[in-house]
């Protein structure tokens, strides 16, 4: 079964009595063993999204949608159950560990009590296992009695990934693990990372605004723009072939240190994020889109197959001739037989996406035919 | 690479002679800031010994880890930190840390901080935060014109729309703009920025370095960025400098340094630079950042040379990295490549002294550890 | 933050996607010709900030209840006559309870407890302001100096600091009053003598913390000198503290009179709130029941307290450009 499957998830926060939507209609699996990274600018939701798999936002956000934890409804489950998994089955490593530890406990402390309170270990068999934690982190064992500000920043993220592993979880959510970090340091914790992924088949959902970093960890990634997925796919594939404009200018903020094409060409992305209460009709990046045309800003995008295992929400990637609605009326699996060029999608290998163009279809089938009409001279 | 480099007669890739010619727009020469002694440590030689010259119109990156000296040397160089030994030269004068001679200087020196949002006072607007710097050095005349044009230098346009507000209501790009347009607004000729694109998004990175770039090609500015990003240098600089426990161990052209790097903290440093390709192995220091309150011996990276550590016994001790002292590298952009290393030394033959004059990328292809890191 | 008159800013914040509209506001108020006006007038900047603080209720009702009781206080010898306060001249009933000559009863030699009342808040708001502002000044002074400066200067004035936080108030305020004797001076000597070295530590600790952030570092490296990076950095994030603790300072300021006054260290002859609390109850309003003796001074600290509270949180409110946004 799935390690984790979520459904048409959304989320809104309550703000000055109007709902103000952070995540609309992401679908995303994730198995153990597999690595899955959620890129996206400050905004854009990706933390949320994060949160939101195991109920940690803040009461009054309206979430709905699917969290299928090994099958089960997490949305809906019981408190007892949801707070089971987060103990036993998923866990979260934030971004700031300093504010993440508690600075008046010695870190060995802290990694004791999950497995104290929830495996009935005694103090002494948690306390091994901790020092057993701390080596598997790289992190001495003699350092058990220290206190949080003893330890550098990178030991520190080190320490909150021992915590993380405490209870043996199937999940781990990194919340950008690595951004205070140094260079080295940063490499010495993807390596962490990436070695427990192998040894212990644990999946990671990892979450950064750095493309290059999600790319090296991780074998798929996702990439989130004003709360909703625009382009899923292969790592590698994403960050050198982005179908997505949001996904190119993405890729391209870290430059490939000997490409000519971006020495002393920095390349960004004007504009900014988008307000998501006050999103129009029609693609929500397109205001800041380089590509972007009238068909753009009129019709609704979504997930479209676009290469193998690929998706993205552009109508670019729609092969010429292929109208949106049309897409959408015969279903996404359908529709690549008659897309001639460039996308040859296999909806079966398109693990967890290639059904989610069929799903959304009802909901979105209402704006589509205006942007039909005019999308005919689209090329 | 000097296709697009500035248009300024000493640029870059000028051999030594023009060199001489120009004064450097910032130059230091054996520079040391040594911190007091704080809760039961020595004292910790921050910057300890260091050489560097910016050239008019020149971008230079200075990359390091946190703790190796980078920001120190970026506080000395704009007058913020007073040097223990050592001097600062702004166009060949050296300078004088007395109050009104700092204050001349920081008209024509800018600084940009790492985090635009803290480096704004919350309680101004857009306007007091640009107009500062003019109104400390008196400059009331045409004051909101200047404020504007610096605006929209900075790409903020149209200004108007900007005066009025407050830090909190910007985005941290448009802060960061803020931030460099309050530079810009002193009309200087060297900026030094700190990390000026670590605490922005990635879609907004692009956006800012884009504007130092035209900065230096429209403006002429000098500048001088401190990074731990290697991405950046290639993005914008025409020299880096690479800095470890408060000295420059290798510096040259970003082609040479980022390309045929001989330095083996400087591969280091590039191979484990994030990016799809999983098959390779970064080479991977162990342990944190060095201790500036204990330098150790010979050379300062011998403890987490990758190269000195393949090394076997009778190697180690030819090559005396324990023991050896090694040459400061000079400022002098005519030297072409140089790296502080023995290894380096050994391989190319080249007296300490001229460490990587020769600059070749032959010397590079013979440093020890090539083979690890770069595929 | 609902005050519709603060969101001139706010809505500019909103308008950013919409750039080239500048937002009404701007131009509003501004001056003649093509140049917008990017600040208004000072004349403009105040009736603007009065707008908005009247809209803020809260506000609103705390400075009605300090104007009010200004205005009680300052006209208060146009009503009431030496014969009105004179034990020995008034002839009304003891201890009566409130009633339609006297509304809020009679003491214990027969005077109107609301003359009493409103005669008292003159000593009481006097000794509570005139110590507030000594306080304030003194500890901003030394807090803004100790943690601006440091070093042994900022040493030195914190262990004087220290020195006089460990000073008991009573007792000091009891020697003062022998020294320079008894009376409203002496007591607003040793109230500010107590309790500006709380001041003093509080504001040193935001000095620091507001020294130790960037922008103080950029105004440095823009060639700010130690006064300007004082005046137009450090002070206006350190306001709100000093605010808040004035607002707080004076609350206590006008309870230790009472209290000192209480005690029978205030001049015997005067009438204030604390020597009408003192009276009352040496004269046995509590054992004859004599509620409204003591809920009249009582309930006129507590409102002048809440007024004083009202108004500096909505002042620091609206000076804070994050929340109030009018400057």
């Amino acid at each position: 079964m799935t390690l984790l499957e979520v459904r048409g998830l959304g989320v809104s926060y309550r703000s000055g009595g109007r709902e103000v939507p952070a995540v609309r209609g992401v679908d995303l699996t994730l198995d153990r063993g597999e690595t899955l990274g959620l890129a996206g600018e400050s905004g854009s939701g990706k933390s949320t999204l994060a949160l939101s798999l195991l109920r940690l936002l803040p009461a009054g956000t309206r979430v709905e949608g699917q969290v299928r934890w090994e099958g089960e409804d997490l949305l809906t489950a019981k408190w007892s159950r949801v707070r089971a998994v987060r103990w036993a089955g998923a866990s979260v490593v934030f971004q700031g560990a300093l504010s993440a530890l508690n600075p008046v406990r010695t870190v060995g402390d802290q990694i004791c009590e999950p497995i104290v309170l929830h495996e009935g270990a005694t103090r002494r068999e948690a306390r091994r296992r901790a020092g057993e934690l701390l080596e598997s982190v790289g992190v001495p064992v003699r350092r058990l009695d220290g206190y949080p500000h003893e330890f550098s920043g990178g030991q520190r993220q080190r320490i909150m990934i021992a915590m993380a592993l405490a209870c043996r979880p199937d999940l781990i959510i990194a919340d950008e693990p690595t951004t205070a970090l140094d260079v080295m340091v940063q490499a010495q914790i993807l390596q962490l990372l990436a070695d427990l992924v192998k040894e212990e088949r644990i999946a990671v959902l990892m979450i950064s605004h750095d493309l290059s970093v999600l790319a090296q960890m991780c074998d798929r990634l996702a990439v989130m723009y004003a709360g909703q997925l625009v382009e899923t796919g292969p790592s590698a594939q994403l960050l050198t072939d982005p179908r997505h404009p949001y996904t190119r200018a993405l890729a391209g903020a870290f430059p490939v240190i000997g490409d000519p094409a971006s020495r002393r060409a920095p390349s960004g992305l004007p504009g900014d994020p988008p307000n998501q209460a006050q999103l129009g009709a029609g693609c929500a990046f397109a205001p800041r889109c380089p590509e972007a045309d009238a068909d753009c800003r009129t019709g609704a995008v979504q997930l479209w197959p676009a290469g193998p295992g690929r998706d993205a929400a552009c109508l670019r990637v729609l092969p010429d001739g292929v109208l949106p609605d049309g897409a959408l009326r015969d279903g996404a699996a359908e529709r690549p037989a008659d897309g001639a060029d460039a996308v040859p999608a296999e909806p079966g290998g398109a693990d967890a996406t290639g059904e989610r163009a069929g799903e959304q279809a009802e909901e979105q089938a209402a704006p589509q035919p205006a942007a039909g009409t005019s999308a005919g001279g689209q090329s | 690479m000097s296709a697009s480099a500035p248009a300024s007669a000493a640029g870059p890739t000028a051999s030594a002679g023009p060199a001489e010619a120009a004064p450097a727009a910032l130059e230091v020469r054996g520079l040391t800031v040594v911190h007091p002694p704080r809760g039961g440590r020595g004292p910790a030689r921050a910057v300890d010994g260091v050489d560097l010259r910016l050239e008019q119109g020149e971008i230079l990156a200075l990359i390091g880890e946190s703790g190796c000296g980078k920001s120190t040397l970026a506080r000395a160089l704009v007058g913020l930190t007073r040097p223990t030994s050592g001097e600062v030269l702004y166009r060949g004068t050296p300078l004088r840390y007395t109050g009104s001679a700092l204050k001349a200087y920081r008209r024509h020196t800018q600084l940009v901080l790492q985090d635009p949002g803290g480096a704004l006072n919350p309680r101004q607007t857009v306007f007091d935060a640009v107009a500062e710097g003019p109104r400390l050095h008196g400059l009331k005349e045409g004051l909101e014109e200047r404020v504007r044009s610096a605006l929209s230098r900075a790409g903020l346009r149209p200004p108007e729309d900007f005066l009025a507000r407050y830090p909190h209501q910007l985005s941290g790009g448009q802060q960061q703009r803020v931030v460099i347009a309050g530079a810009l607004a002193l009309d200087p000729a060297v900026v030094v920025a700190d990390e000026p694109v670590a605490s922005l998004d990635a879609s907004v990175r692009g956006e800012i370095l884009q504007l130092v770039l035209r900065l230096r090609d429209e403006l002429g500015l000098s500048a001088l960025v401190v990074s731990h990003d290697l991405g950046l240098a290639w993005n914008i600089a025409d020299r880096v400098a690479v800095m470890y426990l408060g000295r420059i161990v290798e510096v040259g052209t970003v082609e040479d340094v980022l390309l045929r790097p001989v330095h083996p903290y400087t591969r280091a440093l590039l191979s484990v630079l994030p990016g799809p390709d999983r098959g390779r192995r970064p080479t991977v220091l162990t342990g944190e950042a060095p201790d500036p309150t204990a330098v150790p011996a010979g050379c300062r990276f011998h403890p987490r040379c990758p190269a000195w550590a393949a090394l076997d016994g009778p190697g180690r001790e030819a090559a005396g990295c324990t023991v050896r002292e090694l040459p400061v590298l000079t400022a002098d952009p005519g030297a072409g490549r140089q790296a502080a290393c023995h290894l380096v030394d050994a391989a190319a033959d080249t007296p300490a002294g001229g460490a990587g004059t020769a600059g070749a990328p032959g010397g590079a292809a013979q440093a020890p550890g090539a083979e690890d890191g770069r595929g | 933050m609902t005050a519709p008159g603060t969101r001139a800013d706010g809505t500019r914040a909103d308008g950013t996607r919409a750039d080239g509209a500048p937002a009404d506001g701007l131009r509003a108020d501004g001056a003649p010709g093509p140049a917008p006006a990017y600040r208004p007038p000072r004349a403009a900047a105040l009736r603007r900030f009065a707008r908005a603080y009247l809209a803020r209720r809260a506000g609103a009702a705390g400075l009605g209840i300090l104007v009010l009781a200004a205005l009680l206080a300052l006209t208060a010898p146009l009503y009431i006559g030496d014969g009105q306060l004179d034990v020995t001249r008034v002839d009304g009933p003891l201890l009566a309870p409130p009633s339609g000559a006297y509304p809020l009863g009679t003491d214990h030699a027969g005077r109107s407890v609301l003359l009493l009342t409103v005669w008292g808040a003159r000593s009481s708001l006097a000794v509570g302001c005139v110590a507030t502002v000594l306080t304030v000044l003194l500890g901003s002074a030394v807090g803004l100096v100790a943690g601006h400066y440091g070093g042994r200067l900022g040493r030195a004035l914190m262990h004087v600091t220290d020195w006089f936080i460990a000073l008991p108030s009573l007792p000091l305020a009891i020697s003062l009053a022998a020294v320079i004797g008894q009376g409203p001076v002496s007591i607003t000597i040793a109230i500010a003598v107590t309790s500006w070295s709380a001041t003093a530590r509080l504001v040193r600790a935001q000095t620091i913390a507001v020294g130790a952030r960037p922008f103080v570092e950029r105004a440095r490296a823009l060639g700010a000198g130690e006064a300007q990076v004082m005046f137009r950095h450090i002070l206006p994030n350190v306001t709100p503290i000093i605010l808040v603790s004035a607002t707080l300072t004076v609350a206590s300021a006008i309870l230790s009179e009472a209290t000192l006054t209480f005690l029978g260290l205030g001049d015997p002859t005067d009438v204030t709130w604390g020597s009408m609390l003192s009276a009352a109850l040496s004269q046995g309003a509590v054992t004859y029941g004599a509620w409204w003796y003591l809920m009249a001074p009582g309930t006129a600290i507590l409102l002048v307290v809440l007024g004083f509270t009202l108004t500096g949180r909505t002042v620091e409110h609206l000076l804070n450009p994050r929340t109030g946004g009018a400057s």
